[in-house]
């Protein structure tokens, strides 16, 4: 057990090395930091001598790299390039309003998805099913950016009845993580009702019904927790379609959280940003991968050996 | 899933040809939709009435069906919405199955590799597998663009990053199955060469799942092409591209509403066609593979 949490938390951090490889290269691969730095009329070579120091890039590559990587454990990836505003700062300032979009949108695909998966294997064939195959279906199929617009159209719009910017109240989470929820949601559905369908046609579950129990209590009691292993697994999986969507999504609705801020640093070409944001997404990516492989060893015994 | 009775290919030559297709239960609505799609991408330059980006500021905002010069009615800059749709299946098609191709032929050849030879390439090619595979795709693509200029190549490189894994996994666990089979074995003791065991013993038998995972993969390439054309990160603005029409649509939204409508709909129905196709192939090729999703 412990072994098991040692080495994922060892390839955790080797992952995160290579990304930070990856990103610490990707800056210096797209041109000269000090020239993007300088005005390009009025410099002289001694001022570009000059920032060039300031920015310690006339170190060798494997010293600015290990610099880089110290920053990177506090935080601190220099300042943005627009408002010279430190990236630490920033990054504390829109960490929160993507992390509570995110868990609010795990939390509804989790609690939406389960008993509508579960309903339509135990109904199987019923309206029920086939209007919740139909609703998997498309909330895989339906592009999340267009799902939103679409959207705000109706319920802000034509219907004013939902917020469609901004983080002020709950209200303001309804839409987003919907949004951010749906295709997840429709893979949990699927996959619940036929791990559910699995586990009800298992021999201990045909052995509980002979036994005389009621049907509520075979589900409940002995099906469900077997069926809940796989949907534990691909919410693990689904963490990076999650991250994948918060982009998306705060692009859309104006939602003030990292997606944004790396999208921003992006477009504007702000180096220090987007290294800032990508780094921090890429740790709590891995961290919450992590959380879950533990947690799914504490659920399902048999992988414990 | 669709439905429990399995395809099973019995020999019962008193079937006409009409009902051996039956048999099959083809999954006409989207093959339709496909050959559409296909058509559209040939001839875009004839299909389509009018130059996609053409201005014409006296026509614009014009609504569906206002004009028959402009069926599905123009955008703000008066361009018409039909031809920029059939561009706009050409733009996917291009990006997609450049992307796709590269990405099996890539994929391919690592699962090919690091199934058959084990060791110390499988161990490390393994690993570098599961960081494309759980990396989130946008934030690779952010990297990508802001290594390379947008455009169509920094999409496709974006693309590629992640989707080769999918297939050197998928394809590797299948070489290890085939690696175990007697005419593997035979072929290594009477002395053919690795390369040739490769492509002409072991290849043949992963083709299935390879042509499986490809149309698997097609409706989540085109959804990743359009967010990533529809966060302006990959073409330039004003090109044909269903992802970046709907960006466009998106800031006039209350005004005209159909420029982002069809766009999304289109998008939305080609990748309900390819998921339904690449099931429906599957349930076909190979129903084991059906218990495994």
């Amino acid at each position: 057990m412990w072994q098991f949490i040692g080495i994922r938390v060892i390839q955790g951090i080797f992952t995160l090395l290579v990304i930070s490889l990856l990103v610490f290269l990707a800056t210096r691969l797209t041109g000269d930091p000090a020239l993007v730095l300088l005005p390009a009329e009025a410099s002289s070579k001694a001022d570009y001598e000059r920032v060039k120091k300031q920015l310690g890039l006339d170190k060798p590559l494997s010293t600015q790299y290990l610099i880089f990587l110290k920053g990177a454990v506090q935080g601190d990836f220099g300042l943005s390039i627009r408002d010279r505003r430190p990236t630490r700062d920033l990054l504390l300032e829109r960490l929160p309003a993507t992390l509570q979009l995110a868990l609010a949108g795990m939390a509804l695909a989790i609690v939406v998805g389960v008993p509508l998966g579960i309903l339509s294997a135990v109904r199987r064939d019923s309206i029920f099913d086939k209007g919740g195959k139909l609703f998997a279906v498309l909330g895989m199929a339906a592009p999340q950016f267009w799902v939103a617009i679409m959207l705000i159209l109706l319920f802000g719009a034509i219907l004013k009845v939902l917020p469609t910017y901004g983080r002020e109240g709950p209200e303001n989470f309804i839409l987003p993580s919907f949004v951010l929820a749906w295709s997840i949601m429709a893979g949990i559905m699927r996959l619940g009702r036929s791990s559910m369908l699995e586990v009800l046609d298992s021999d201990y579950v045909r052995f509980a019904r002979i036994k005389g129990l009621k049907d509520g209590m075979v589900v409940w009691k002995h099906a469900l927790r077997n069926a809940l292993i796989p949907i534990l697994t691909f919410s693990g999986i689904s963490l990076a379609g999650l991250l994948n969507g918060a982009i998306v999504v705060e692009q859309v609705f104006a939602w003030p959280g990292l997606g944004r801020l790396m999208l921003d640093g992006v477009l504007q070409r702000n180096f220090p940003v987007v290294q800032a944001a990508v780094m921090a997404s890429a740790f709590f990516y891995i961290l919450t991968a992590l959380i879950v492989d533990i947690l799914y060893v504490y659920a399902d015994p048999r992988i414990r050996h | 899933m669709a439905t429990t009775d399995l395809v099973l290919e019995t020999s019962q030559p008193q079937l006409s040809r009409r009902q051996r297709l039956a048999e099959k239960r083809l999954p006409w609505i989207p093959i339709v939709v496909l050959l559409v799609l296909l058509v559209c991408t040939a001839f875009a330059h004839w299909l389509a009435p009018h130059d996609p980006t053409s201005l014409n500021i006296i026509n614009s905002k014009l609504a569906p069906f206002e004009s028959m010069e402009h069926p599905l009615g123009t955008d703000v800059l008066g361009r018409d919405m039909l031809s920029r749709l059939i561009y706009g299946a050409r733009t996917t098609a291009q990006i997609s199955v450049t992307a796709l191709a590269l990405g099996a032929i890539i994929g391919t050849v690592v699962g090919l590799v690091s199934g058959y030879w084990g060791g110390w390439s499988d161990a490390i090619l393994m690993r570098i597998t599961d960081a494309a595979l759980g990396f989130p795709t946008i934030l690779l693509a952010l990297v990508v663009v802001v290594i390379m200029d947008p455009g169509p190549t920094a999409i496709i490189l974006a693309v590629l990053l992640t989707v080769w894994a999918r297939f050197a996994r998928m394809i590797r666990g299948d070489v290890l199955t085939v690696k175990g089979y007697d005419f593997v074995t035979l072929a290594r003791i009477t002395g053919v060469k690795s390369p040739v065991i490769l492509w002409r013993h072991i290849f043949p038998n992963v083709a299935n799942t390879l042509m499986v995972i490809t149309s698997l993969m097609v409706g989540q390439i085109i959804l990743l092409e359009a967010a990533l054309s529809f966060l302006g990160l990959g073409l330039s603005p004003g090109a044909p591209a269903w992802g970046i029409m709907v960006a466009e649509g998106q800031e006039v939204i209350l005004d005209v509403w159909w420029l982002s409508l069809f766009p999304g709909v289109a998008i939305t129905v080609v990748v309900l066609a390819f998921n339904f196709f690449g099931d429906w192939l599957r349930d076909y090729l190979d129903p084991k593979l059906r218990r495994a999703r």
